[in-house]
């Protein structure tokens, strides 16, 4: 690329950053964390049921609300209201627990037209691959130093 | 020998122009409630129409367009010289199963887009040159496969750009030809092939800005 070719792409882009449409930021922010802050109350509450009726106590409690709320999260998912509850929240409901079960439910159900093995087997981490790529290296990473430091 | 049907850098002149005898189109529900919904000749109710999969559901509207095209003009499609069309989807799956329907001649095309308007220009440039009679013209996408190949599985609660676009449900034919016609019909007088143009937007989700340029700069 000439310099004529660089400057013509440079202000390209910056003509196409000044006019494309945005996102609304502060309702962005708003809706988040309203939606985000029900599905907490959601967990919360059910940590309370699970603590108060079946006895539950610390870890128990804790993995009794994380499987009800991958529960709900695959149920909605199956349901197609999960989607819509994500294009109204964004993060609100990509970041909590559910949003996980979604990213798991939401390609087998896709690619189930392309068969067990090909499809379903082959693309069911094709959303949250990155995030159990990574998120097991790292806890592997920290696990080592949290040996090696103690 | 010089190029005398060349006109220009990027150019085609046709001597004879041929005509669009018929055309065709189907779209989805989406598609069918937009301002232009009247004009359609099948708007799906569904958008699988009966089939088992969306992809098999573009490909019967990739092979109906071509169809109802024919029919529009009384061609029966033993008399359809050749097919040009393409799809979005990988080796243009929708266009060739359809081609194997229709058991004419088919050229496969791919170019995003653009794949009706260079099947127009090569069509017209084969029926001006000699090489066929009539020529018909066709090209499909769907939103659920578009969105399985290039995106996001459809219930996967990500939201949506304010840039991003929606692909078309629908397919579209045209038929060129020489014969008559019963509506006022247009003819291809030329063809500008356009060039690949980047000017480095990378976002996938917004594919307006990435496409403009290739539309805005000819010549250059």
């Amino acid at each position: 690329m000439n310099q004529a070719q660089i400057d013509e792409r440079n202000e390209y882009l910056k003509s196409v950053k000044a006019r494309m449409p945005r996102s609304n930021l502060p309702l962005d922010l708003l809706k988040a964390f309203i939606v985000g802050g029900l599905f907490c109350v959601l967990g919360q509450g059910l940590s309370d049921l699970g603590k108060t009726f079946l006895g539950l106590t610390g870890d128990n409690a804790a993995a009794f609300t994380s499987i009800a709320m991958i529960f709900i999260g695959a149920t909605l998912t199956g349901l197609g209201v999960y989607d819509k509850i994500g294009t109204f929240a964004g993060a609100g409901s990509i970041v909590p627990i559910t949003g996980f079960a979604n990213s798991i439910v939401s390609p087998a159900m896709e690619f189930r037209r392309e068969g067990l093995i090909l499809g379903v087997g082959a693309k069911l981490f094709s959303v949250a691959g990155p995030v159990l790529v990574y998120g097991i290296s790292l806890s592997v990473i920290v696990g080592l130093l949290a040996l090696a430091f103690s | 020998m010089p190029a005398s049907k060349r006109l220009g850098g990027q150019t085609l002149q046709f001597a004879n122009p041929p005509k669009i005898l018929a055309s065709a189109s189907i779209v989805g529900d989406v598609e069918g409630e937009g301002p232009l919904g009247q004009t359609f000749d099948i708007v799906l109710e569904d958008d699988l129409w009966g089939e088992d999969t969306w992809e098999k559901a573009e490909c019967k509207m990739f092979e109906q367009a071509v169809r109802v095209a024919l029919e529009k003009a009384r061609l029966p499609v033993e008399r359809l010289n050749m097919l040009l069309g393409g799809d979005l989807l990988n080796q243009t799956i929708s266009a060739n199963f359809a081609a194997r329907a229709l058991n004419v001649p088919f050229i496969g095309l791919y170019n995003a887009c653009s794949t009706i308007t260079e099947a127009l220009m090569l069509a017209s440039a084969l029926i001006d040159g000699g090489f066929a009679e009539n020529a018909a013209c066709a090209a499909s996408s769907h939103f659920s496969t578009a969105e399985r190949q290039y995106r996001h599985p459809l219930e996967l609660g990500a939201p949506r750009a304010p840039t991003s676009q929606r692909t078309v449900t629908g397919a579209g034919a045209f038929l060129l030809g020489y014969g008559e016609s019963d509506q006022p019909s247009v003819s291809i007088t030329m063809g500008t092939i356009g060039k690949v143009k980047d000017l480095g937007v990378t976002d996938s989700s917004n594919m307006g800005a990435a496409m403009a340029p290739a539309m805005a700069i000819i010549g250059a």
